[in-house]
């Protein structure tokens, strides 16, 4: 039965080519934007770390003395140096970062080649175990280098593609004036979308060029990038240990999302330590979120982006009540040839099932020039000078999503003028013929 | 024209009279709020930065030597750098800026209007002017003065006196000036800052000078008469509009001639910095009226579509109604009214809904209120859609022959 309906279906485009094109253009004008919107805030608000995003928790302290407290308001965003080396130094978590994003110039090793300014990120050494980032040769740095200050880095694979050819360069050196640090390990590709360890950085920008231990680059002073918040007057050095700045993120990885508890006790046992101390002025006010929490928390995906979403349902909105109007004037248009089919025995049930399979097919032309256009929207949005605008690829799932849509939809615009059809009475249509 | 039978006759469709006063109403709401939205988009990009936009060029340098971190070598080195620049043929000014505006990173500092208050009045970004900052920007001066020679310190030096450290005046754009002091001139007045309980004095005001990024914190720039040298920084060149390519080039070169280490991060004309700025925001304006566009057509394409089908289904009417005397344009007309009053009703319902989206973007993307005139724009735009999609089903109405009525009885 379904594939004579299916056969009917497409006798009756053939026979009202123009309207049929009407409806299957407006469904893939409306899912084709739809499409496109989606899988650009799929891709932005997917979980970067899927395997273990629920046990990686974020940490805030609030350090900030009384003036322009209030009640109940987040505490700053990012950390101090020197709570966090505080609590990295305490280990109460399985694994435990303190990171910060920054900038350093490499030399080049030959004579009038231009040095070159890539982006570094400093991190003590349970940040590669911690974000499983995966290595294709060599290993991150170990905790006695970091203790030790040493001058090794990482690096990612397009900076080695980029200087040494590709080749494993673990041992060799990376001149970083004025000194040289011992390559130790090489990234494979790796890129999180968003860079969701530091969302004070370009949110969905390329992985850094250069990693190195935390406190090789304070001994070093290198460069820092991203958002430094200072309350009180720091004495020339924010990123000093004593500095009243917050600069820092710090991460943790704990057994389990059951040991939260645990961990926030342990934060606000912390606070009220150094409040003791004289060191924390305000009531305690520890944060503890884990990776999906903090990208909600932090609104990451752009607004724009959100509003783009919105814009493109209420498009697909209208394109719907477009296509029921259609169907509509479609199916009524047939009402004698409905009235003599109801005349020879089908029944209402069965003029339904036939009109719906005539919206379905309708629907699956319309995802089909739908996907098409997604494509080609998908297209334009990588040519916008967004961070994020190379990242809009369609996936297997989002593909899926295109055809489940379109028929979910095309069906939905069905069922009224479906509906309409079977009540169509065969004594009247019979007797005007 | 009566448009009783009209309406007795669209009582009779009342579904599909229902979906396109939906669809007109939908398409409405949607078309208010991206006009806009685009409206939005487009007075952000034309915001005015105050500076000598069309003159200006930017470099942002430093020299490998500078990554020491040595305060001397770093303010040395930066002079040379300026001195250079200075002597490059069609530069006539020259000037070191910690930010500049639609720069991106910017640096930022609470304002208090007493030493000792609780919450801060204002949050405004920081300028350090080294010197020449306010002739090679291009500021407009509305009152007080400029800052005297004596007036500058380093930024260094300042650093290191910890908490005795005083700034002998301030420069404000007329933003910050009307939001701290309403109603009064600015000049003369303290204001609290980077010294803590340390007043600093208003010298001037300038018309503009733009925030280099929006953290929502209103549109306040302060200009402090403070030298900071380092590597990072920008050398901002002016010159006459038509030589700003050739002039960028020849600077480059004589930096290149003067330091074999150096490090060019950014080169660009100011009004390239300013479009790289506004992309995002101009491809949204885009995006804006590519929907609208489609919208209008999705819409038009529907109303020609149940028009027909109306025209159709009515074929043996209309004869009837010709056989008994009506013009070709009485039935052209009855066509157009009729579209006309579906239209009035979706525009009016649509005008409700665009307000109540409205409200909802208002809550969520800080956007204001709709401004009213953009209503009567989406109503006419909607009406003259309707009449133009719905002229081809009319005009083949009108075309039917009175003969009709008699055939197929």
């Amino acid at each position: 039965m379904f594939s004579y309906y299916f056969n009917l279906a497409l006798r009756s485009f053939r026979r009202n080519k123009v309207l049929t094109a009407l409806m299957v253009l407006a469904i893939a004008l409306g899912i084709g934007a739809s499409m496109t919107t989606l899988t650009v805030f799929h891709v932005l608000s997917g979980d970067p770390i899927p395997q273990k995003s629920d046990r990686l928790f974020y940490v805030q302290l609030d350090p900030e003395p009384m003036r322009g407290f209030r009640a109940g308001q987040e505490p700053q965003t990012q950390m101090t140096r020197f709570d966090s080396e505080a609590l990295l130094a305490q280990k109460r978590g399985v694994r435990q970062t303190m990171t910060a994003g920054g900038n350093v110039v490499i030399t080049p090793d030959k004579p009038g080649a231009n040095p070159q300014l890539v982006d570094a990120r400093y991190a003590s050494s349970d940040f590669f175990p911690m974000f499983d980032v995966p290595l294709r040769y060599g290993r991150g740095w170990t905790a006695a280098e970091d203790a030790a200050n040493a001058r090794v880095v990482v690096i990612s694979k397009e900076l080695n593609d980029s200087q040494f050819g590709g080749a494993d360069s673990t041992g060799k050196i990376l001149h970083i004036a004025p000194n040289d640090f011992r390559i130790v390990g090489v990234l494979d590709t790796w890129r999180l979308v968003p860079r969701f360890y530091d969302l004070y950085n370009d949110n969905y920008g390329l992985t850094e060029s250069v990693f190195m231990p935390f406190s090789t680059s304070r001994e070093l002073e290198l460069g820092t990038q991203g958002n430094t918040n200072c309350w009180d007057d720091s004495g020339g050095d924010s990123r000093s240990l004593n500095a009243p700045c917050a600069w820092v993120q710090y991460w943790v990885e704990l057994e389990s999302p059951a040991k939260a508890g645990d961990y926030k006790r342990y934060l606000e046992n912390y606070s009220g330590q150094q409040r003791a101390a004289g060191r924390f002025l305000r009531p305690t006010n520890a944060r503890l979120r884990n990776v999906m929490e903090l990208l909600e928390f932090n609104r990451i995906v752009p607004g724009d982006v959100r509003l783009q979403l919105w814009l493109a349902f209420g498009f697909l909105l209208v394109c719907l009540v477009n296509t029921v109007g259609l169907l509509l004037a479609k199916f009524l248009r047939r009402s004698g040839e409905i009235g003599v089919r109801r005349a020879l025995g089908a029944s209402r049930t069965e003029i339904f099932k036939q009109c719906l399979v005539e919206a379905g097919t309708v629907g699956l032309a319309g995802g089909l020039l739908g996907l098409l256009l997604a494509l080609l929207g998908l297209w334009a949005v990588r040519q916008q000078p967004a961070s994020y605008a190379s990242l809009a690829h369609l996936d297997a799932s989002m593909l899926l999503l295109t055809f489940a849509l379109a028929l979910l939809a095309s069906l939905l615009a069905g069922l009224l003028p479906a509906w309409r059809a079977m009540q169509v009475t065969p004594a009247i249509q019979l007797k005007s013929q | 024209m009566d448009i009783r039978p009209i309406l007795s006759t669209l009582m009779r469709h009342k579904i599909a009279s229902l979906l396109i006063v939906l669809e007109i109403a939908l398409t409405c709401a949607i078309v208010c709020n991206a006009l806009f939205l685009i409206g939005d988009r487009l007075d952000r990009m034309n915001k005015p930065s105050g500076i000598a936009e069309t003159e200006l060029v930017r470099i942002q340098a430093a020299s490998l030597r500078q990554l020491s971190g040595n305060d001397d070598l770093n303010k040395s080195v930066s002079r040379e750098y300026l001195d250079t620049l200075r002597k490059v043929p069609g530069v006539t000014h020259a000037a070191i800026a910690n930010q500049l505006p639609f720069g991106g990173s910017s640096n930022n500092s609470s304002v208090n209007l007493s030493p000792s208050q609780q919450h801060s009045t204002l949050n405004a970004t920081v300028y350090l002017d080294e010197g020449s900052l306010l002739e090679t920007f291009g500021l407009r001066l509305l009152s007080g003065r400029k800052f005297s020679a004596d007036e500058y310190q380093d930024l260094a030096v300042l650093e290191k006196t910890g908490n005795e450290g005083t700034i002998p005046g301030v420069i404000i754009n007329r933003a910050m000036a009307e939001k701290l002091f309403p109603g009064q001139n600015a000049v003369g007045k303290p204001i609290y800052s980077w010294t803590g309980d340390k007043p600093i004095p208003v010298v001037g005001v300038v018309e503009e000078l733009a925030r280099p990024n929006n953290p929502g914190e209103g549109p306040y720039s302060m200009i402090f008469p403070i030298r900071e040298y380092g590597p990072g920084l920008h050398f901002m060149l002016r010159t006459d509009p038509a030589r700003r390519a050739e002039v960028l080039e020849a600077a480059i070169d004589a930096l290149k001639k003067l330091d074999p280490n150096l490090l060019v991060v950014n080169q660009d004309l100011f009004t390239d910095v300013r479009a790289r700025y506004f992309e995002a925001d101009r491809s949204m304006a885009w995006m804006l009226v590519v929907v609208i566009v489609l919208l209008l057509l999705v819409t038009a394409l529907g109303i020609v579509g149940l028009a027909s089908f109306w025209v159709q289904q009515r074929t043996k009417q209309i004869g009837v109604r010709r056989a008994l005397g009506a013009t070709r344009g009485q039935i052209l007309r009855y066509f157009q009214v009729e579209n006309f009053l579906l239209a009035t009703v979706g525009i009016v319902l649509g005008m409700l809904l665009a307000y109540s989206i409205n409200q909802l973007l208002m809550g969520k993307y800080e956007l204001p209120r709709l401004p009213l005139h953009y209503l009567p724009i989406g109503a006419i735009a909607l009406w003259l859609l309707g009449q133009l999609a719905v002229f081809g089903p009319a005009r083949r109405a009108a075309a039917v022959p009175p003969a009709v009525a008699t055939r197929s009885v």
